[in-house]
Parts: C-alpha cells; structure tokens; sequence
C-alpha cells in the first residue's frame, strides 16, 4: 500500500464521497427520482461505468467485499478492471461469488441469485432518462416527471405494438417505482426486471457523464409499464444452458464454428460455475466431459 | 349557443420591452362559436394567441376559461398542473406548422392516441380503434396508420394535427393559420373539413389568420389588428361587407379577385 499513498481511499476524496452520498441518499429518500450531482472524472472513460464507480467508491467500506459483473460475466474486460481498480485504491475483499459480496456493481444484469438483506447492488446507467427519445428537452422531461405525466412513455410502446405486434421492447424496459416515478432500469433484458420488484437488497444507479444518481430502496413496489390487452413479459428460452443446463435463467448466444453451431450459456457465470461445481451438466457440458 | 360565455378575455397586453405585442385586447368567446382573428403580419396576432393559450404570460390582464364543472378559472392562477392538463384534454392548439404539433418520428396511430394515453387509457386495442375512427373522419386512409408523418404531405399532416387535438372533445380550440402553406385545392379541402368537424362537435374555436377568405368561410366573428391594438370587431359578414375603419377597408380592398 505504501507507494499508493497518495491515492485517498477509494479514489475519491472525502468531499467528493460525501456529495456522492447526500445524492444516494436523497434518491433513497425518493425512489425512482433522478437526483443530480456533481459526476467526476474518473480514470475511465464515459460509457465504461463511471457512474457506477463513483456510487461504488462512495459507499464502500474497507470490510466490503466487492463484485462486479459486466453482461452477468465475471471475467469480461470491464468487471476485470473495475474489480482490480477497487482491489488497488481500496483494498478491499474481492469476489466472483453472488452471496459472499456485500456490494455488486452491475452493467447490464441482475444476478440469477436472489440478493439478501445487506447487499447493494450498483447499476452503471448510459442513459437515465426513460422519456429521452420521446422528448429530446430536459426542462419537458423533469416537468413531465414532476407532473407525473407519463402518457408518452406508453406511446413508444403503443408504436412497438403496431410495427411488431407485440411490445419489442427487451431491455431498458421502463418501470413504475412505488407508483410514482417512472425509471429507466439500465438497460438490463426486461428478464430481470421482475427481480427489482420488492427486492431485499438496495438497488442504487449512477450515471456518470448524465450526472444523474437515482435509487429503489429494498421491498419496493418496482411495475414494468404494459397496456391491459399487452401485459408485460419476460423473455424464454427453448433449452437450458447448454453447460449447466439450468432453466428460467437468462441465456447468451455462443457461435462454436462457422457452420452455424451454436449454444446457449448462462449469462451469469458465477450462477452456471456454482451449478457445474454441483454437478449439473447440460447438453454440450456432458460431451466436453466425454472427451 | 348559449348566453353564457365559455371565455373571457379582458384587458390583454404583452410588451416586449419598449415595444408592443398587443395592447388591451378584451373579448368573450361563447361555447361553438368561431372567432378569426385577423390582421397584417406583425399586427400582434400571434403575440394574442399565445397569451390568451397559456403559452406565453401576458403583461396585464386576465384569461378566464369556464371549465366543465362550471368554475370560472383564471388561466394564469392555476396550477401548471392543472393547466397542462387542460390543454391536453378540454383544449385543442392547432399549429402552423404541423412538425410543432405533431411527433415526427412516431406513427400516425400513436400520434393520435397520445392525447388518449395521456389521461390514463391502457388498453392498446381500444386505443387504437378510437385512433383509426379519428383517421377516418379526417380522411386519412387506415393503411396509413402505422406510417410516420414524416411520410405525409402536408395536408395529411395538418389532418393528423387535427385529429390528434380533437380526440378527446376538447371544447375550445386555438388554431394558428391552419392552412399557410397549403396549396389553394388542399387548403380548401381542409377548410371544409374544420367547418364541418366545428359544426358536428359544436367547438368554440379561436383561429389566427391573415387570409380574409378563410375568415369568411369559417368565423361567426371577427376581430382586426393593427400594431397591437383591435381596431374593429364584429359579425364576420358585416366587417367584411361594410368595413368601417380605413384600416379595414383597406385590408378587404387588398384581397385579389380571380
């Protein structure tokens, strides 16, 4: 540690945490509401999860234990370094598994496990404007959120229904929390998004290049938006995970070879590594162990 | 029509700096009746428009609209709340341009059950149908309810813009030069529409204009403007046909004959 001196712990200054946390804790205060605040440069570019580092540093404490997950991987380019970067500025306890870690920094997905009382989960989020598209003015936006006139988000589903037939919306799909705020989840598959609703674990999000830190605290109401003759639904998938041969997970593409072989994996390799561990094995799992 | 007025306007002025927009404008609109207002370009009509729609906060005077349950509201001591909700249900704006009132980059379906969507309806399938009922009346084809205005012409978008502000039957509604910019076959078209659709649903509408002619089809009423002040009003008919002010006269003699 002694050549990292000068580094504060967890990168931020203490100031700079403490803005970071009146931020967290008036978006705890209000769930689903955009709070501003002062986002930093951080040592990574805009788009990396800079948000979501900065709600991270500022609420992390050196008995933490520390995930992150890019795309429900543990080992992809962005949760590597974000990992080593939390390792380094704070030392902290880091891990791959779900249930040991007291904080999850999260892009993209909700880990197949259900998250207990105590944990956090930190969501790095692009865009924090679930209206963005529809209405390209801040100042209409923050007046529609503070009026709750939310009409137009219907429209963009009302426009998925008539091209597609159906709501095409897959991830990013916009909620209800505690039947005020409507929140753009970051843009997790709508897979997920049954899993915010009443969950035990606190759910924070940072947007770093937006400014903007929103919260659900735990057991609140979080509802996807539908029409009564549309109800929302959550993908499925035809197989299990072709290694662990889990069901009702979230599953990725794989393509094997040029001749169109492919396979469906676990998106959350932590979930299918503990499985496989246990035994499971699915389809291709049992032929790799054949050879 | 009834004895009591549905809006009234009394001693409107809105100054930019030093100059003027309009200057004491009063009148009472009643419930189905059409008022033009008319006037050269820069004579403050638009200015009038826009303070009297909530859009732009005059200087003096006061706005008053009579709302369904019979309460006499001052337009600027309500809530935004409560005035953006009456603009998105009771009041229609029809604007110039149909790209202002219109989404471009949504479907003609959508475009026209926002207004729905926006007072809580949540049933895709009823939504739609209302929406096509109005494509219909304003004839617009239902095989184009899925395209965006983008691919419309401009008298189809100025149909949509209307179909889209009267879904939910609004009882007043504000239109500025609805027909600029339109072909004289397409503007006459459309015109005929307005007449009837006022006529069927009864609306008071407000409508900003300098073409006499359409003054003439469509307005009970009328006001003239000159630099900010309304120098004649009266039964549509009588100030066209017996202009008293010199200004008037001038603006009637100005009109070409074919």
């Amino acid at each position: 540690m002694s050549d990292l001196a000068a580094y504060n712990f967890a990168y931020l200054d203490e100031q700079t945490k403490r803005m970071i946390r009146r931020a967290i804790l008036k978006a705890i205060a209000i769930p689903g509401y955009q709070v501003p605040f002062a986002s930093r440069e951080m040592p990574m570019p805009y788009g990396w999860g800079t948000g979501g580092v900065q709600v991270t540093a500022a609420i992390i404490g050196p008995a933490d234990v520390l995930k992150v997950i890019d795309q429900g991987a543990d080992d992809t380019t962005n949760a590597v370094s974000i990992r080593a970067f939390f390792a380094k500025v704070a030392n902290v306890a880091v891990t791959t598994h779900t249930d040991e870690a007291t904080i999850i920094q999260t892009r993209h997905r909700i880990p197949e496990k259900v998250l207990k009382e105590g944990q956090v989960l930190v969501y790095q989020v692009p865009i924090p404007e679930p209206l963005r598209y529809l209405e390209p003015r801040e100042t209409e936006t923050r007046t529609m959120h503070a009026l709750s006139e939310y009409g137009l988000m219907h429209v963009k589903l009302y426009e998925d229904i008539a091209i597609n037939g159906h709501i095409a919306t897959t991830y990013a799909y916009p909620v209800k929390v505690a039947g005020r705020y409507v929140m753009d989840p970051s843009p997790i598959p709508k897979f997920d998004n049954p899993k915010m609703h009443m969950s035990e674990a606190l759910q924070l999000f940072g947007a770093g290049r937006e400014k903007r830190i929103y919260a659900v605290p735990p057991f609140t109401e979080v509802v996807s938006l539908d029409f009564e003759d549309h109800p929302f639904e959550v993908q499925t998938f035809d197989k299990p995970c072709a290694l662990c041969g889990a069901e009702n997970v979230y599953l990725d593409e794989v393509i094997l070879d040029d001749r169109g072989g492919r396979m469906f994996v676990c998106s959350d390799t932590d979930h299918c590594e503990e499985r496989r561990a246990c035994g499971c094995v699915g389809e291709l799992g049992v032929k790799e162990a054949a050879e | 029509m009834t004895d009591t007025p549905l809006f009234k306007v009394s001693g409107v002025s809105k100054f930019y700096g030093a100059r003027t927009g309009c200057r004491d404008v009063s009148f009472e609109l009643f419930p189905g009746e059409v008022l033009a207002i008319v006037g050269e370009s820069g004579s403050g009509k638009t200015t009038l428009l826009n303070c009297i729609s909530t859009r732009l906060a005059p200087t003096a005077g006061t706005v008053e609209y009579r709302t369904r349950d019979e309460n006499w509201r001052d337009l600027y001591r309500m809530s935004e709340a409560e005035r953006r909700m009456l603009m998105r249900t009771d009041w229609g704006f029809v604007h110039q341009n149909p790209a202002d009132g219109l989404r471009m980059t949504v479907s003609a379906g959508a475009n026209a059950g926002e207004r729905l969507m926006a007072i809580g309806q949540r049933h895709y399938g009823n939504i739609r149908t209302t929406a096509s009922e109005w494509l219909e009346r304003v004839e617009i084809g239902i095989d184009r309810i899925d395209d965006q205005p983008r691919a419309f012409s401009g008298g189809m978008r100025q149909r949509l813009q209307i179909a889209r502000n009267l879904i939910t039957s609004p009882r007043l509604v504000f239109m500025d030069e609805p027909t600029g910019g339109l072909d004289v076959s397409v503007q006459a078209r459309l015109l005929d529409l307005i007449r009837s659709l006022v006529n069927d649903l009864g609306l008071a509408v407000i409508i900003v204009t300098h073409d006499l002619a359409v003054a003439r089809l469509l307005s009970h009423r009328m006001m003239v403007m000159k630099d900010g002040r309304v120098i004649e009003s009266g039964l549509t008919d009588r100030v066209l046909d017996d202009p008293r002010e010199p200004y008037t006269q001038l603006l009637v003699s100005s009109i070409l004959q074919v």
